[in-house]
């Protein structure tokens, strides 16, 4: 018992003041990438050619970097001759449709909080039911790490329940493969109403890696209405916090 | 008997594989598992002249791989009954291929993919089970969506009251066709599908790919470049014991350990995302380089987060020991016998703790492991036990080993240029096996090129892929109420099995 209570002051209170403070992302952190028209060189392609996900495009001499579909891996950044593409520390990135996600230059939109009436029902409680459907447990591991003392989601009211049943909503991981596809619209058919859903990483986006393989979906958008977009592969455990913060109206 | 004997990730002409009548083939098996050697994969390579059956044996008193093939049909007789750890790739050879496997004593899906051609798919989990009969037996079905965040897949229980008399393990719902279209992906959207193959195994499996590409090409990465890559490897394994010794101490129940460690794992993983920005270490591992360098400030932000982190895990895991209603539930709970882990062919840290010392940074040493002393724990009882114990002695020793391998770096080295070319130049008709030693354990990587360089056939082989079956064995005569705990002491990938 003393050796316990030894331990528990060795360890001290380690929850980060989030959102009161921001946390210091790594130096060599990617976050949300930004778009210099201006430095992109007209019959340059690099940036397009080496994405592996096509994730960036290039009509009328504009690029687009879809942020549902990228990886973050600075392929593109490190090759554009110009620099015209830069990836930043911002970890913030969620957004209310595929649409926003998409970023042609250095401005981006603001992220929406839900309708009045879900925001009383959900607003200070938030039961989430976790379904991976073809995660490969990076993002599952991400959002596992919310419920450990440093995130603490808890204390907003976001816990992840034992069934869809007792959920508010679901958050999912995966391009979602045939094999879960079913499993997915149960659970999600299992949800009381009103619910909300949360896509999670490259793959529930977009399909990621795996959008063009039969064995796989492209993302969770054609089987279920999704509510919230958090990009990355994996999205940083704070891009995920922040976005259902956020979507919650607890943090503006 | 002749076999092609290769060295870890050095290739060699495919032709130099021989190819024997089935009952060479099976007695070649047999005489070097007798020799202590294991059957490290098993698959089948269709071609339009002729179809193999490719088997790859690891001895690791020796550090030599041997490979070596057999021809098929539409059918083929099993090897199972007399080789128990080809009863998984049989399964899987199975229903890739089509083949009709005659006398496997438990033939059915392992992932429920459409059949070679078809894009139909069949249900998921929808096949036969053991079933035991009885008055007051009965069944209880789990998954594929379980309680917890967790990958999916179904398990179900023969129980007598809490007793569980048999476990059968269903998986196949994270199937993404990974091996299926890795031959026709471009170089650069391979290395991201290898380091998703198993997303929190990304160091091990993306060395593995890297090890392979380089022989093939004929590659040689810098000292320091070796270095990096086999760091993250430690910290990754680090990560992982840290979380699932937290998770055990959670399934019994003790909170302490359980809610420190998840956050220690948190730390370690941001070390590895000081390196490469990514904390899964995506972008880390490059054929033909590491993607990232360490510097002298860097290493030195490193050395001191280590220090913080390894007062950190120490006062949080020692308390497990020190806890006797901890270690009580640990123990005696969950044993795999070594005679039964032999038999299997168990890997990493379930096989050590049973009492096997198998480590490939060890009998077939890569990357700057080659000129390190990695030491292996390894236990007797085999049990969760054990199994805790394990992790925890390799989790101290990896501290060390990056502390030396940190110390090892050379700032004055030139820096090495990322060369990415290398991909498009590999020798043709070549066969390459890389191993690496994974937090789970070991990870093979089979490379196959054509007449033009190409990769034709690669074959993945996760340790989950050998240890699934171990669980099963794990949960015989166990309460029910255990299962999570037995579950946590192997940690097995799903995605890394469905691939």
């Amino acid at each position: 018992m003393l050796k316990v209570i030894k331990a528990r002051i060795h360890q001290q209170n380690r929850t980060y003041p989030f959102p009161q403070k921001m946390p210091v992302m790594d130096p060599r952190y990617a976050g949300r990438p930004i778009i210099k028209a201006d430095k992109c060189q007209a019959a340059c392609q690099k940036c397009v050619d080496l994405c592996p996900t096509q994730a960036v495009s290039k009509i009328n001499g504009k690029i687009t970097i879809d942020l549902g579909r990228c990886l973050f891996c600075r392929e593109c950044e490190v090759k554009c001759p110009g620099s015209a593409i830069s990836f930043t520390n911002e970890f913030s990135m969620g957004t209310n449709s595929l649409e926003a996600l998409k970023v042609s230059d250095e401005s981006y939109a603001k992220l929406e909080e839900m309708g009045a009436e879900l925001k009383r029902l959900f607003g200070r409680s938030l039961k989430l039911r976790q379904v991976s459907a073809g995660g490969c447990n990076a993002c599952e591991a991400d959002c596992n790490v919310l419920t450990t003392p440093t995130f603490d989601m808890a204390r907003f009211g976001i816990t992840f329940v034992a069934s869809p049943r007792h959920a508010d909503g679901l958050l999912v991981t995966g391009p979602v493969t045939q094999n879960m596809k079913q499993a997915l619209i149960k659970a999600y058919q299992a949800l009381p109403a009103p619910a909300i859903v949360i896509a999670t990483g490259a793959c529930a986006i977009s399909g990621g890696l795996f959008k063009d393989n039969f064995e796989t979906n492209a993302g969770i958008g054609d089987l279920i209405p999704v509510d919230l977009y958090v990009p990355g592969c994996p999205p940083n455990p704070w891009t995920i916090l922040d976005a259902m913060l956020r979507f919650m109206g607890a943090h503006k | 008997m002749s076999y092609l004997t290769l060295k870890n990730a050095v290739p060699a002409p495919i032709k130099g594989v021989p190819t024997h009548e089935y009952k060479e083939f099976k007695a070649a098996i047999k005489e070097l598992l007798e020799q202590e050697c294991r059957l490290s994969s098993l698959f089948a390579v269709p071609t339009d002249s002729d179809n193999r059956i490719f088997a790859v044996m690891t001895n690791d008193k020796k550090g030599e791989i041997y490979v070596f093939a057999t021809k098929y049909a539409k059918t083929f007789e099993s090897l199972t009954p007399e080789i128990p750890q080809a009863h998984w790739f049989e399964r899987e050879i199975a229903e890739i291929h089509n083949i009709k496997i005659n006398n496997h004593p438990w033939l059915k899906p392992i992932r429920f993919m459409p059949k070679s051609g078809e894009k139909n798919f069949p249900v998921a989990g929808d096949t036969d089970y053991f079933k035991i009969n009885g008055e007051e037996i009965h069944e209880v079905g789990v998954g594929p969506i379980h309680a917890g965040v967790i990958e999916p897949g179904h398990f179900r229980f023969q129980c007598y009251g809490e007793k569980v008399l048999h476990l059968e393990i269903e998986l196949g719902y994270q199937h993404r066709g990974i091996e299926r279209i890795f031959p026709k992906t471009p170089h650069n959207k391979r290395i991201k599908i290898i380091e998703a193959a198993a997303g929190d195994t990304t160091i091990g499996h993306t060395t593995a790919y890297a090890l392979n590409i380089e022989g093939l090409a004929g590659a040689q990465i810098s000292a320091n470049d070796a270095l990096v890559r086999s760091i993250a490897l430690e910290l990754e394994r680090m990560a992982n014991h840290t979380g699932d010794l937290g998770a055990m101490a959670g399934d019994v129940g003790f909170m302490p350990t359980s809610s420190y460690c998840g956050r220690i794992r948190g730390d370690i993983l941001n070390t590895t995302g000081m390196i490469c920005g990514n904390r899964f270490g995506r972008g880390l591992v490059k054929p033909g380089s590491s993607g990232y360098q360490i510097d002298a400030e860097l290493k030195k932000k490193i050395s001191d987060k280590l220090d913080l982190i390894e007062a950190d895990v120490k006062s949080a895991i020692e308390l497990i020991w020190q806890t006797p209603s901890v270690t009580a539930r640990f123990d005696e709970t969950g044993s795999v016998s070594r005679e039964n882990a032999v038999a299997i062919g168990l890997v990493g840290v379930a096989a050590r703790a049973a009492g096997i010392a198998v480590d490939i940074r060890m009998t077939h040493p890569f990357d700057a492991f080659k000129e390190l002393e990695a030491v292996v724990p390894v236990g007797k009882k085999g049990d969760v036990g054990m199994r805790a114990q394990v992790r925890w002695h390799e989790l101290q020793n990896s501290f060390k080993l990056v502390r030396d391998m940190l110390a090892k770096l050379n700032f004055e080295a030139e820096k090495s240029e990322v060369n990415d070319d290398i991909c498009g130049k590999l020798a043709p008709d070549m066969i390459s096996v890389a191993l690496t030693e994974g937090w789970r354990g070991e990870i093979s990587h089979a490379a196959i090129t054509d007449a033009n360089g190409n990769i034709k056939t690669y074959k993945i082989t996760d340790p989950s892929f050998h240890n699934w079956f171990g669980l099963a064995l794990a949960l015989r005569d166990q309460e029910i109420s255990d299962f999570p705990l037995c579950n946590k002491s192997f940690n097995l990938s799903y995605c890394g099995h469905d691939l």
